[in-house]
């Protein structure tokens, strides 16, 4: 983890924290009636399609195993893959930024925005740019960013934030959205239905002028190719596209962690990553790009904002080979019922639980999240690149009790670890809870135990435990 | 074969007829078991909950409790799953080696009930009775950590006029998860509304399982909404004649 000498590794800023802690934001979340019921019709649906398309491959488990043995690699040469990638996109005509942190990749976007005179920017729809908080950065410099990606449109035009990685608007149903077209949208037609088609025109209309006049784009980036200097972006509705294409600079920014070290490694990832997603076999629209092209400026942030960090940490790195795909926040029984807002972060679900709080440096704000899970292990199952969420909530669990120090809990779990380690005490202890039979009746008890209460009954405990049984015969 | 028991802590304290009722399907099947005295808890509890440290010395003492039998038996999928995944990682975390190579030989002899009988002792018809209609949780720790199968399903299959009942979205986790049930009680309270909705649905008589801890969750849940439902363990159905 660490060693005498070895400088503090930086944590990360933006929005990687949560708000309040986990179990408080959850009951709120419960509530919201109409987001329960978006949020089990979408993920059922995703799911059953993930599921048809994953089981047609019989290779699925090689792939996965390929995917992570390549993201493994990636994270022990980042050192080496990270300066290739600078050298060959450097040597296509891109310039290339580093980023330590939040503040500064928002420093630096900015003054590229500002260099070029625009006062406003188009966006792919990008995690990173999400994660550093980028569209308030740019606001406060007088720069209006576009959400160009419908799903991030809607959470942008309704000023909510996203609840999922790839379906940002996921708690909103198609009602909801046409009332926030007709009330923020400018030039909207007010007699908008909530058809899709209906709203799908509304936004292309909306966003084709924006695409017209857009001077700059900024983008995020599914994989980086270091051999090459290739960026990708993986989308489905060719928004990107026109971004990526439409504008005369073009900016991305992308964490240190998407890097493929060859361009054959693609291979895998465009197989895993649509399959996992959107339960696509293949995604509608990749955009690949080397460097600059001819009559646009191009440039590349690499933000590190918590990574190297994370990449510290043994038993936690894994969760850097994440590409995003969110196979984990649909198959999650938590997140299917509280949606991502719970979690604070940009990263909610089983990844973001995982990733938020090693990101922000295990910060105080995010130590409910590695507990926000029954650890039923369902999303490991899921998971395309094979990272063992559950026995890395696990792990963060140590961490967030070791840095909490002395506490009831700890106190009384040492406490029940001598009593059972010792055969005498152990007898003697589940004698007294034979005596408690009692207080099975209750209906409220103090500390822990008033959760359980609350939607379950107490097991009466027997007048005999098995081992006094046993002794007997 | 020199076959032990591990009840468990919860079916020690809390649940001793799962405990009598694997003695009784063990036995039934010709085979004599020990219940060596020594024993406690997997440590799970700790372990999930961020206390490894605590989980130390449980791992040891289980490791001594059981390291002359040849094979260990445990009416838990979730307990099974600490013993195979966790035991041999905490000793090699906490530096002891010699115990954490002690701890893999001791999971590598470790089964989960349904798992001994079909793998171990072949058997899928251990001669139980049961006129019950049931349904049946798979648990997420049989299913996802051991990968039991449908080695339960074969086992109530052969229970004479048991009515096994599909239950909607078996694999959905009941809301348990050990402390995640107190931590977080209204998102585990939402889950296990789902899944005893799901166990009405069904209108079986009784929920099985092969964990007395998610049984004890559903169990309670059931119990508190007066449905009239029961939970039963797998080992309570396969001890039954009837």
């Amino acid at each position: 983890m660490s060693f005498p000498g070895m400088p503090a590794l930086p944590a990360g800023q933006g929005n990687i924290h949560a708000g309040r802690p986990f179990p408080q934001a959850a009951r709120a979340e419960l509530a919201n009636s109409q987001q329960r019921q978006n949020l089990t019709r979408a993920t059922g649906t995703i799911r059953a399609k993930r599921a048809g398309v994953v089981a047609e491959l019989p290779d699925w488990q090689q792939l996965r195993a390929a995917g992570a043995a390549i993201k493994d690699d990636v994270l022990a040469g980042l050192d080496t893959y990270l300066v290739q990638l600078e050298e060959q996109v450097s040597a296509r005509g891109g310039t290339v930024h580093w980023a330590r942190d939040a503040a500064e990749a928002n420093r630096i976007v900015t003054g590229l925005v500002q260099a070029t005179g625009a006062e406003e920017v188009v966006k792919v729809k990008s995690m990173a740019t999400q994660e550093i908080g980028l569209n308030e950065a740019l606001a406060a410099a007088g720069i209006t960013a576009v959400e160009t990606d419908l799903a991030e449109l809607i959470v942008q035009l309704g000023h909510d934030t996203p609840s999922h990685i790839l379906v940002p608007a996921i708690h909103r149903n198609r009602s909801e959205i046409r009332d926030i077209f007709l009330a923020e949208m400018a030039g909207v037609d007010p007699e908008l239905t909530d058809e899709p088609a209906a709203l799908a025109e509304a936004a292309r209309r909306y966003l084709r002028a924006k695409f017209l006049t857009a001077q700059v784009a900024i983008s995020g980036a599914n994989f980086a190719v270091a051999e090459t200097g290739t960026l990708a972006v993986v989308e489905s509705e060719g928004n990107g596209r026109m971004c990526l294409t439409l504008p005369r600079t073009l900016i991305t920014v992308m964490g240190i962690e998407k890097l493929v070290p060859r361009w054959r490694d693609l291979e895998v990832f465009l197989q895993l990553l649509p399959r996992s997603s959107t339960g696509e076999r293949m995604n509608p629209y990749t955009s690949m790009w080397s460097g600059a092209v001819e009559g646009q400026d191009f440039h590349l942030v690499l933000l590190d904002n918590g990574r190297t960090a994370t990449l510290a940490d043994p038993r936690g790195r894994s969760a850097l080979r994440c590409i995003r795909c969110s196979a984990c926040l649909n198959v999650c029984p938590v997140y299917e019922r509280t949606g991502g807002h719970a979690y604070g972060s940009v990263y909610p679900g089983p990844i973001g639980a995982v990733l938020s709080p090693q990101l922000s440096g295990m910060a105080p704000e995010n130590n409910t999240l590695p507990f926000a899970s029954s650890l039923c292990g369902a999303c490991f199952d899921a998971c395309p690149v094979a990272i063992d969420i559950p026995s890395m909530l696990v792990h963060l669990r140590a961490r967030v009790t070791e840095q909490r120090g002395r506490t009831a809990e700890s106190v009384a779990l040492h406490a029940l670890s001598s009593t059972m380690s010792s055969p005498r005490r152990w007898r003697w202890a589940l004698r007294l809870a034979s005596w408690a039979r009692p207080l099975a009746r209750a209906r409220r008890l103090p500390g822990p135990l008033s959760g359980w209460l609350q939607s379950r009954d107490l097991p009466v405990p027997p007048r005999q435990s098995f081992r006094d049984w046993w002794s007997q015969q | 074969m020199r076959l032990a028991l591990f009840a468990t802590c919860l079916v020690d304290g809390l649940f001793p007829d799962v405990g009598k009722a694997t003695v009784t399907v063990l036995r039934r099947l010709g085979h004599q078991v020990k219940f060596p005295a020594g024993q406690s808890c997997c440590g799970q509890l700790h372990v999930n909950t961020g206390y490894p440290r605590d989980a130390l010395p449980l791992v040891r003492n289980h490791v001594q409790s059981f390291e002359s039998f040849d094979a260990v038996v445990v009416p838990s999928g979730s307990c099974t799953a600490a013993i195979r995944h966790q035991h041999a990682d905490l000793a090699e975390q906490a530096g002891d080696t010699a115990l954490a190579e002690r701890a893999a030989a001791v999971a590598a002899k470790t089964y989960e009930l349904s798992e001994f009988l079909v793998d171990v002792l072949g058997v899928t018809d251990v001669g139980a009775h049961y006129p019950h209609r049931v349904t049946y949780h798979p648990t997420c720790h049989s299913l996802r950590l051991l990968r039991v199968g449908d080695r339960p399903y074969r086992l109530l299959r052969q229970v004479r006029e048991l009515e096994l009942i599909e239950l909607p979205d078996a694999e959905q986790c009941c809301g348990f998860g050990g402390t995640f049930a107190v931590k977080n009680a209204d998102v585990s309270s939402a889950m296990l509304a789902d899944k005893l909705s799901a166990i009405e649905h069904t209108g079986a008589e009784c929920c099985a399982a092969g964990d007395a801890s998610c049984l004890m969750h559903i169990g309670g849940g059931l119990a508190r909404l007066h449905t009239g439902t029961r939970t039963v363990h797998l080992a309570e159905i396969l001890a039954s004649t009837g």
